[in-house]
């Protein structure tokens, strides 16, 4: 298995797409790569960050998205290539600046962004689709269709925004990001990187000033200028493609990950001689000339992209212009709810799309055998949700939380947010979560929930945010909280990690994304300085966190803060066996008798406390139990034992 | 290098467990061993938010011609490798088809919706009885006993890939998969590499 660096130009190497879009930006020569994590994003700083002193760039996690574009501007205004890669909502956190880069234009160095979307919201709390930023910013977009093209344009990215003195955008998805493909690798340049800000101001330009969005009005017609160029470029790029008959009866028309799946859709239903497809790979600005030499092939169009309208759309204001005998007669698509903008898409959507307009049969399977394998799934397999990991310090925060809330009894509640504790709104997390929006909202919308005693409001409010989110974009709401005298408990649940995404470090932590030590940023001493009162605590002590939430909770007098430090098991068990062996006395066990209506394993919830059905006693599965011990503290009966291992 | 050609192709590969069992893993490695035989392979897989305790599965593809879509289309699985039986019924349900062949390490990870009593784990002998009427033909190995016995269960995963290795249904030589084995866990080799055995040997 190759390390993205790898220098064995013309191979073929199993990637996923970020390690093909970073092998990408190493091909194209940057210098400069800059982040904050996000599934899908995570892994392209993550494997060029751990390659980095080798091949003499400099890669960072930065404290939130914004600032990670900032700082690969900077980058790119010293004659540096810079990369920013993030999902989805990272590009919403960066628009206020890209909206004036794009207007100020970048250095000598190219910049790339590149936006992870995830449909279907597999690892989101919503599918967003970022392509319409480019169209609104005026940013030239490019979408790729599988692996190679996820390294091939990266690097040509590059030039491209040098050429145009733009930032230039690749728009991946889950479905290329974290799938793997082949890549044919090509050669990995040995330059040296020479930093220097070489501009100054003019007074004699009808733009003067360098690196600024003003004059804005000149500035926003050379952007326009800059697009149009883009588009030429676009029109004669080998990332569009017809594959097909000369005259089909159905035209397709996709991008991204839905090229493979209407390639695969075609072929399930053997109609390569009736369906042809367009693949568009440079989708904003439109390559107009070249799409509409291909709309003449076929009377019949069909759309398929994720998740929005976006080339539909696009295609069908172009047609607006088109004469009657040369524009299609019939557009499918998400307007005619042939295919949805929403959720994922797969081969069998698309092909399921093409019989409905074609008429076409499609058996898979047997269809006897279909019936009864879905009837045996359907009544064998049992569901199975998620939840926080066995020996995770979210469980005991969220039972400690839960527990003081209702020892409280005045109807208090969480406020969510995002991180592997937004599962505090599922059954781990006792469903005590109830709101859930964007990084940092838990205690801005706690801070004016914390505000209506006025009115009449008197529930306890408890912000949870785990110790990445904090420095990420909870500190503004904490500090409009203490400063404006919001009545709400902030807790921090410190597991030193941005767990979700892949461990990375964040100021919390001493670490630098190039694994050098940093002096940390002291959580309890910078939630003091702000006059908050903070109180510590560890969420494996459940009675001494309990106690502590109590206390914070009746205080009602300003903003408070509540650390709850214990790591990532993740983490630890990286390093260190379990600490305890755990398992049930099954003579103190007394099952169903107990009365305590089996807390452990209806409601404590750790999927290695299973019920042993024929004895009808609470067990631990060893393969799965970390060993934590919490479990031996909550049972009523002192049945779970643990024994330090 | 030029691949052998398929017998179908693409050739359909679904590894299924639960996450945090090393689904990924087997993928990686099994992926890796064949692109250096010359083919295209596609992996796809589920991450994120699914790792957490919830049902992982990932499309391995294999092709002589060109790269495929992450996904595999329903009823068109040529080979499930299941690490857990209930998921690998699951996944017969949505991709099995009467040519499947199944692999099946038969050690049951029950849900928190099961321990919760919200929902019911079938009997083993049930489940092991829907999934050979689903298979055209089944392999059930016993791969966590036996990576117990080589000292740590994470070893069921190159127990596992020895027996789709041994299976001989994938167009790779034992040796390609071996070298991928060890490149990628270099502490553990020689238990890995016996763990590999283990499972090629319990298919022959």
């Amino acid at each position: 298995m190759a390390s993205i660096e790898i220098d064995a130009p013309g191979t073929s190497q199993l990637f996923i797409g970020n390690e093909a879009i970073a092998r990408g930006a190493l091909e194209a020569g940057i210098g400069f790569a800059a982040a904050y994590p996000g599934t899908p994003a995570s892994e392209i700083l993550g494997s060029l960050a751990a390659v980095a002193a080798k091949v003499g760039i400099y890669t960072e996690w930065s404290v939130n998205e914004k600032v990670a574009m900032e700082a690969a501007a900077g980058a790119s205004y010293a004659g540096i290539r810079a990369l920013t890669a993030m999902k989805q909502n990272g590009v919403n956190v960066v628009s206020d600046f890209l909206a004036n880069l794009v207007m100020s234009g970048i250095g000598k160095g190219g910049f790339v962004l590149v936006s992870c979307d995830d449909p279907a919201a597999i690892s989101s709390g919503n599918e967003q689709d970022t392509r319409p930023i480019a169209k609104w910013f005026d940013i030239p977009l490019l979408e790729p269709g599988d692996f190679q093209e996820a390294k091939d344009m990266t690097s040509w990215l590059f030039d491209l925004a040098e050429e145009l003195g733009t930032i230039c955008m690749l728009r991946s998805v889950t479905r290329i990001a974290h799938a793997r493909g082949n890549v044919t690798i090509g050669e990995l340049p040995h330059r040296q990187h020479r930093a220097y800000f070489h501009e100054t101001h003019d007074l004699k330009s009808v733009m003067p000033t360098p690196f600024m969005p003003i004059p804005s009005v000149p500035r926003h017609k050379l952007l326009h200028q800059k697009m149009d160029r883009a588009r030429e470029r676009f029109e004669s790029s080998p990332f569009n493609r017809y594959v097909g008959p000369e005259s089909p009866e159905l035209l397709i028309v996709t991008s991204g990950s839905c090229w493979l799946y209407s390639r695969d859709a075609v072929r399930a239903l053997r109609l390569e001689d009736q369906v042809g497809i367009l693949k568009l790979g440079t989708v904003w600005p439109l390559p107009e000339e070249f799409v509409q030499i291909h709309l003449g092939r076929s009377q019949t169009i069909l759309f398929i992209e994720e998740i929005d309208p976006f080339i539909e759309r696009s295609v069908m204001e172009m047609a607006a212009n088109l004469s009657c005998s040369e524009a299609p007669s019939v557009f499918y698509g998400k307007r005619s709810g042939h295919i949805n903008a929403y959720g994922e898409l797969n081969p069998d959507i698309v092909i399921q799309a093409i019989r409905r307009i074609l008429g076409v049969p499609y058996e898979p399977r047997d269809a006897d055998y279909a019936d009864r394998a879905t009837a045996l799934a359907k009544s064998h397999v049992p569901e199975r949700s998620m939840g926080f990991c066995p020996g995770c310090s979210h469980r005991a925060a969220f039972w400690a939380m839960k527990t003081a809330l209702k020892l409280d009894g005045r109807n208090g509640f969480v406020t969510g947010d995002v991180g592997c504790y937004g599962l505090g709104l599922g059954p781990t997390g006792y469903f005590q979560a109830r709101t859930l929006h964007c990084m940092g909202s838990a205690p801005g919308v706690a801070s004016g929930l914390g505000q209506l005693d006025r009115f009449g409001f008197s529930q306890p409010v408890l912000a949870v945010v785990g110790d990445s989110t904090f420095y990420h974009s909870a500190l503004p709401a904490l500090i409009n909280g203490v400063y404006n005298r919001s009545n709400f408990t902030l807790v921090i649940l410190d597991n030193s990690a941005t767990a979700m995404t892949g461990f990375q470090p964040h100021p919390g932590t001493g670490m630098t994304a190039m694994a050098e030590p940093t002096d940390p940023v002291d959580t309890e001493a910078l939630c003091r300085s702000l006059g908050a009162r903070v109180e510590i605590c560890d969420p494996f002590d459940l009675t001494g966190t309990i106690e502590v939430l109590l206390r914070t909770m009746a205080e009602e007098d300003g903003t408070r803060v509540v650390m709850m430090k214990r790591g990532c098991e993740l983490v630890r068990k990286k390093s260190a066996g379990p600490p305890y062996k755990v398992y049930v006395d099954t003579e103190k066990c007394i099952g169903e008798a107990c009365g305590c209506d089996r807390l452990c394993t209806r409601l404590f919830l750790c999927p290695a406390l299973i019920w042993d059905k024929d004895a009808a006693r609470a067990a631990i599965d060893d393969i799965i139990c970390a060993g934590c011990g919490l479990c031996a503290d909550i049972c009523p009966q002192g049945a779970i034992v643990k024994e330090a291992a | 290098m030029s691949a052998r050609p398929l017998n179908r192709d693409p050739l359909n590969l679904i590894v299924t467990g639960v996450g945090g069992q090393g689904n990924v893993m087997i993928s990686l490695i099994v992926g890796n061993a064949l692109v250096s035989e010359g083919y295209f392979v596609t992996v796809g897989e589920t991450y994120g938010m699914s790792q957490r305790g919830g049902p992982v599965m990932s499309h391995l593809r294999v092709s002589g011609e060109r790269q495929h879509s992450p996904f595999i289309p329903e009823g068109c699985a040529d080979v499930i490798l299941g690490m857990e039986p209930a998921e690998t019924l699951r996944m017969l349900g949505r991709y099995g088809n009467l040519r499947v062949v199944t692999i099946v390490n038969p050690r049951p990870i029950y849900s928190i919706d099961v321990t919760a009593g919200l929902a019911e784990y079938p009997q083993m002998s049930q489940l092991l009885e829907a999934i050979e009427e689903l298979s055209a033909q089944t392999w059930i190995i016993n791969a966590t006993e036996e990576a117990q016995k080589l000292g740590d269960p994470m070893f069921a995963n190159a127990i596992l890939i020895g027996a789709l290795i041994g299976s001989g249904l994938l167009p790779v030589d034992r040796a390609a998969v071996e070298g991928v084995l060890s490149d990628t866990f270099p502490k553990q080799i020689d238990t890995n590499l016996a763990a590999f055995s283990k499972g090629f040997e319990l298919l022959q």
